[in-house]
């Protein structure tokens, strides 16, 4: 094939993810940082400066929901991580080859249900008239029915059920690459089944644990339906605040500000938790 | 997100049905309810020629979403009378109407004088009323007999019991319930912030009392029929549709005057059917329309004898709610100016985030 053929199918071949970038992630993007910095002086007039992100900053309405959306995220990544991996752990490498796909697909099949649907299925449980509550007064466990819902305890299962397959999905792909040999040689050295999990397995599924983490709280800081519907009066949560500037308040301006800090915030977080661990993402997520 | 997935499944099976048809489609922005199947089916076999296209929404969202696209996207719209002026103004969105091809002697004229009263801007009028209703609180008769204010949403003695909607209308409400009127305050921002600040001290004294805030229709009506809330605000049309399934719940005018909203139809500035605009609204004036319209929002439709077109249940409902003094006392939505939708806001913000 002659170099301009060649040059004509690599371009060919990129278009269609170049345009996905530029359109639909770029180009919005730098809209919405654009907006971010145009201040609304009244109705139909504008200037541009930094007042929305001051603004944000000053309102502590704002600082600490972004401070708890990014606190619970956390906590609801930490419960993903210790709940999946055991589960990616028995399929990748306890289950038989056989009953492995009918396993992946059981974790699969929430997911082809909306999340709304999800959310109204946790509705129908934890109600004060729900399920479970008269389900335990029937059985004389307790005596009045109790509220399970609108709280933030709530709003972490309903949190942690929707993300944890994402969890799970990185974590089984790379532990089914790891060598089985590799086991066997940690328990012939003597190592218990502590060390070998400490020093073998973990380390080998490094790259699956970040991703997981970082797809996982990503997700659920950005989730918008389950903390809605899950959360009583007291269960604020950032994307509502974008949401409330966008729709109700009619203010753009602030509303893109919000979401930049919210990019912004939450890649920072990403970054710091990369630090801590000591991972970078050259060694794992984008490792061979 | 209820009203956008409904939107989405409305639009899904519209698509489907539309699949073969062919020329002008009319694409309505409007509240869930506001076009049952029935009545869109009716209107296309009366009009074979128009498909008609339903997306669901609410006052907030059909401003934002008229607002994206500069008023394209949609050929009849149906904001409530006070959300249409400040709109108008600042955004640009709709365009005035053509009462001629209107027939206007169906509709109710003093509603249609407080609709052009609310929305003429240099002297063009943007929308016509349809269905009109209130807002105040509903209270289940067995458990809340005494409950008849805004203040009773707060009241201890109902501890965990109550229910509201973290909107506009429920800081209006409350100021009405503490003595003020917001309505009048509307020209002088200062103070209104000031009344503001008051309300929003008085609401989050109030977060101890209530159970949750409701988002939409369903969520209230699942709150009330299970009995786990016994007092709550809501609009009129969903407790007088509760009442046909538990006839202890009713509408409660508020002592200081049910706050009254009028849905219009207003035509968006890029809609590109207006003639079929103009032949759904008068298609849903017709006597006959109008009562399965009403059947399906429990809103009263803006003609001379609205209530008498009203299904039985819903008729009992209102006398049970109703009297003549508290038509009376009907409070009806002022004009919302510019920039206080932004006040609010902030004091609605404030009101979630406090513990």
């Amino acid at each position: 094939m002659s170099r301009d053929a060649s040059r004509l199918s690599l371009i060919l071949l990129f278009a269609p993810f170049v345009l996905w970038i530029g359109l639909l992630i770029i180009l919005p993007q730098v809209g919405i940082g654009y907006t971010s910095l145009r201040e609304k002086i009244s109705w139909n007039e504008y200037s541009f400066g930094l007042k929305n992100y001051v603004d944000f900053l000053g309102e502590p309405v704002y600082r600490n929901t972004l401070l708890r959306t990014a606190w619970m995220s956390i906590l609801v990544t930490a419960l993903a991580l210790v709940m999946g991996f055991p589960i990616a752990y028995y399929i990748a490498k306890i289950a038989r080859e056989r009953s492995r796909a009918a396993l992946f697909l059981m974790c699969l099949i929430p997911l082809w249900v909306s999340d709304l649907v999800r959310a109204y299925g946790w509705i129908v449980l934890l109600r004060e008239t729900g399920v479970i509550s008269t389900a335990l007064v029937k059985w004389g466990i307790i005596n009045q029915p109790i509220e399970m819902l609108y709280n933030d305890m709530t709003v972490i299962i309903g949190l942690v059920y929707t993300v944890i397959l994402f969890m799970i999905v990185p974590l089984v792909s790379t532990l089914q690459g790891m060598d089985d040999a590799l086991l066997e040689a940690g328990y012939n050295l003597g190592g218990s089944r502590l060390t070998v999990l400490r020093r073998i397995i973990i380390p080998y599924a490094m790259p699956g644990i970040v991703s997981g983490c970082i797809i996982t709280f990503m997700l659920t800081a950005g989730s918008y339906l389950t903390p809605i519907l899950l959360g009583g009066k007291n269960s604020s949560w950032f994307t509502e605040q974008i949401y409330n500037q966008f729709i109700t308040r009619y203010n753009w301006e602030s509303g893109s500000a919000f979401g930049v800090a919210l990019l912004v915030f939450t890649s920072f977080v990403v970054w710091a938790g990369l630090r801590l661990t000591g991972q970078s993402l050259a060694t794992t997520v984008a490792k061979d | 997100m209820k009203p956008s997935l409904r939107a989405l499944l409305a639009g899904t099976a519209m698509a489907l049905i539309a699949g073969t048809a062919s020329a002008e489609t009319l694409r309505l922005l409007t509240w869930g309810s506001y076009a049952p199947d029935e009545v869109v089916k009716l209107f296309e076999e009366e009009y074979p020629d128009i498909d008609v296209e339903v997306t669901f929404s609410n006052n907030e969202e059909m401003i934002a979403k008229l607002r994206a696209t500069g008023g394209t996207g949609f050929d009849l719209a149906q904001p409530s009378h006070d959300r249409i002026y400040a709109a108008q103004l600042e955004y640009n969105i709709y365009k005035p109407m053509d009462l001629s091809k209107i027939n206007m002697d169906a509709l109710t004229p003093n509603l249609v004088e407080g609709v052009k009263a609310n929305t003429t801007i240099d002297g063009e009028v943007y929308s016509v009323p349809h269905q009109w209703g209130t807002s105040g609180i509903m209270a289940n008769m067995k458990e809340a007999p005494d409950a008849k204010g805004w203040g009773d949403l707060c009241s201890e003695q109902y501890q965990g019991r109550t229910s509201m909607r973290l909107r506009r209308t429920i800081l209006l409400g409350t100021a009405f319930g503490m003595g003020m009127d917001p309505f009048a305050l509307y020209a002088d921002p200062a103070a209104y912030q000031d009344m503001l600040d008051k309300v929003t001290e008085k609401l989050i004294d109030c977060k101890s009392v209530i159970k949750t805030y409701w988002t939409g229709g369903d969520d209230l009506s699942a709150l009330m029929l299970s009995g786990e809330v016994v007092v709550s605000e809501t609009w009129d049309s969903t407790a007088f549709k509760l009442y046909g399934e538990n006839p202890d719940i009713v509408f409660v005018p508020p002592e200081t005057g049910a706050l009254a909203w009028i849905d219009t139809f207003t035509i968006p500035r890029g809609g590109e059917a207006d003639d079929a605009a103009y032949k759904w609204i008068n298609f849903v004036l017709r006597p006959e329309i109008t009562k399965m319209m009403s059947a399906s929002t429990g809103a009263i439709a803006a003609v001379p004898n609205g209530i008498d077109l009203m299904p039985e249940d819903k008729r009992a409902a209102i006398s049970a709610a109703f009297d003549q003094s508290d038509i009376d006392n009907l409070k009806f939505f002022a004009n919302i100016p510019p920039g206080i939708e932004d006040m609010e806001g902030l004091a609605l913000e404030r009101i979630k985030a406090a513990n």
